[in-house]
């Protein structure tokens, strides 16, 4: 690791030079190219996000005031927020624990044209997510798809539509992709000879795997977590569809504030709260990884 | 420099998007006051047939831009807003009897709605539950709130609201996801008004709801269609236009509106204050309420019309008659139209439903 930086370094001067001639006429094409996504920062992130806050600060006369953000305290509130927290981790403690080895498969195979991989992972995703997800609604139902195979077997029926199981599964089902891709991108990029030399020095196969391609697989493993975490926090969609609506999510309670009662300031507030539980975790799991760097670096 | 050039581009830019979108609502405004000829709808989704629009702009000239929306609140909140001038729009009863309380509405001048003469006197009657003296709606549909239920999977004829409430039906009840039909079942279960602002009714109802949840299969709202005639329930609640819809698909299906007493919804048309075209807007709802017209409607959307003509020229006999369709008077008179409860009863109603759910 310490050869590579000066190395990079170099490199990245080098770059430096070669542009130096001509910074005038890149320079502008660049702030030009960039004006678009600019303007579609300002327009549809940063001033909606000023919008939630505003809202979310103030009542409905446009005073400032707390309220909004202390009814999560308000039992059902925490409840909601309490078993959406549950939830996510459960679903995805349960994606991790499936695209690790799976991601470990696919970089086995060492397939030259990578795109195959990509296309089994992510064609479910061409068709809308809803429509995958009433599709399971009608899997797991009463006289769904799976239980009418069982009775046919004459087994036991599987009861588990409008319950938290069926939640974790659609969540699971839905944000899987987003946990396989960044953690086989990572894992296809480790040189075979980090893994080679490992070998070399005497590392078996699991101290291999510990001490080398999880360490180095981490970035994938942190993207992967956040790209789960974060919509199975927030849903509300598959609550609504496979828990039968029995099942009150955050995610629930903030789009009744604002679909049901009309009010964006307690719908905001209640936002700004869970942002503010996505970003503790996410400073979490950020702080582990860097932990976790420095131990490796011995 | 140039960082704060393009700055300066895209906040310029930003504005100028945001003024073009002003702007257009002013012409809008502008083009529809000075040419008068044009006429802008708000109605709810798949709730008109698309032909009688072409109809209407065939008929009079007038050139109609047609919106949907989804709830009565998705509308509440635009034409609050004032952003958009909506000429004639199509809200629920409690919505309507809100917007005159916020006088949100304008009068109708019945001189230009001849064909009101076509509307049911039993219907204007119960509209008068939310707009006395029928001063600023006409109704364009209406319907009940009933149990509908599946004959193989029940032992006897439902005819009371406990069905959802008995433990032998565990499992195989669909309950509304709505907060004011939820608790209109409670309440009227329990011999209260359907329109209770007493906290001590709404807790007991809420007890009584809470007593329901380990029964409940799923709480659903358009979803009970599917649900009911693919056999997976055995009691659910819907209403009574879907009921025609569920019956043709399943025919073990029967409809019934509870003896306890239900709701009866009315959707009726109005003219907002900031409308552009009241005129057009007037010759709108006396085209809908041409009798033809109000059979096209029917035929295409399945939801009871309170058009007298129009019901004799249904040509389908079992559907003239139906009971769903036109329940009789000793049914209606059981049925009570939703108040509009104020603000403070609306949340409360929705925080105990919520409590509901755990």
């Amino acid at each position: 690791m310490n050869n590579e930086n000066p190395l990079r370094n170099e490199i990245v001067t080098q770059d430096k030079k070669a542009k130096k001639k001509n910074v005038p006429a890149s320079a502008k094409n660049k702030t030009l190219l960039a004006t678009p996504y600019g303007l579609w920062m300002a327009a549809f992130i940063i001033i909606p996000l000023i919008l939630v806050l505003y809202y979310g600060l103030t009542d409905g006369n446009g005073n400032f005031t707390l309220d909004n953000l202390t009814l999560i305290a308000n039992p059902i509130n925490r409840k909601a927020l309490w078993l959406s927290l549950k939830l996510s981790v459960i679903s995805t403690v349960i994606c991790l624990l499936l695209a690790y080895p799976l991601a470990l498969i696919l970089k086995s195979m060492k397939l030259k044209d990578n795109s195959f991989i990509v296309m089994i992972v992510i064609l479910p995703m061409w068709m809308n997510f809803l429509l995958r997800t009433i599709a399971w609604q009608n899997i797991l139902e009463k006289n769904g798809v799976i239980n009418t195979i069982l009775e046919a077997l004459h087994l036991p029926a599987l009861n588990i539509i409008n319950t938290p199981t069926a939640i974790v599964l659609g969540m699971v089902y839905n944000f899987l992709p987003f946990m396989i891709l960044p953690i086989y991108n990572t894992l296809a990029k480790i040189d075979d000879n980090v893994i080679n030399a490992a070998r070399d020095l005497g590392a078996n196969g699991w101290v291999t795997f510990k001490r080398v391609i999880f360490p180095l697989s981490m970035p994938g493993v942190i993207s992967g977590i956040t790209m789960v975490f974060v919509p199975s926090l927030t849903t509300f969609a598959i609550s609504t569809i496979l828990g039968g609506s029995k099942i009150v999510l955050i995610g629930n309670v903030i789009e009744q504030q604002f679909q049901k009662l009309g009010n964006w300031n307690t719908g905001s507030g209640l936002s700004l709260v869970l942002m503010v539980f996505i970003l503790v975790s996410m400073t979490a799991v950020a702080k582990y990884d860097k932990d976790s760097e420095g131990t490796n670096a011995w | 420099m140039k960082k704060k050039l393009s700055l300066i581009i895209s906040l310029v830019l930003t504005c100028s998007l945001m003024l073009t979108g002003c702007g257009k609502n002013d012409n809008n405004g502008n083009s529809a006051s000075n040419g008068g000829n044009s006429l802008y709808v708000y109605n709810w989704g798949e709730y008109i047939d698309p032909e009688v629009i072409d109809m209407f702009e065939e008929e009079t000239g007038i050139k109609v831009i047609y919106n949907e929306f989804e709830q009565n609140e998705d509308m509440y909140a635009i034409i609050k807003a004032g952003a958009v001038n909506y000429d004639v729009v199509c809200p629920s009863d409690y919505m309507i009897e809100k917007m005159i309380s916020e006088d949100m509405l304008q009068e109708l001048n019945y001189d230009n709605i001849p064909n009101i003469t076509n509307i049911d006197e039993t219907y204007l009657k119960s509209a008068e539950g939310f707009d006395p003296g029928n001063k600023f709606s006409v109704p364009y549909c209406w319907g009940t709130v009933g149990i509908l239920y599946n004959t193989t999977m029940v032992d006897e004829p439902i005819t009371s609201w406990g069905a959802l409430f008995d433990e032998k039906y565990s499992g195989d009840i669909l309950m509304m996801d709505s907060v004011r039909d939820a608790y209109m079942i409670a309440l009227t279960y329990l011999g209260y008004d359907l329109n209770s602002t007493d906290e001590a009714q709404i807790e007991e109802a809420t007890e009584l709801l809470k007593s329901q949840y380990p029964l409940v299969q799923a709480y659903v709202v358009d979803q009970v269609r599917d649900k009911m005639i693919g056999n997976e329930a055995a009691v659910g609640v819907i209403y009574s236009g879907e009921a025609i819809y569920t019956q043709r698909e399943n025919p073990d299906l029967q409809y019934v509106v509870p003896e306890e007493g239900s709701n009866v919804w009315i959707d009726g048309w109005v003219i907002p204050k900031n409308a552009q075209n009241k005129e057009n807007a007037e010759a709108w709802i006396n085209f809908m309420c041409r009798e033809d017209i109000a059979l096209l409607n029917f035929e295409y959307i399945t939801y009871s019309t309170p058009n007298k003509g129009a019901r004799e020229l249904i040509e389908d006999e079992d559907i003239k008659n139906s009971e769903i369709a036109f329940p009789d008077a000793s049914i209606l008179s059981r049925c009570k139209t939703y108040n509009y409860l104020g603000e403070e009863m609306d949340a409360l109603y929705i925080n105990k439903f919520n409590e509901v759910k755990y």
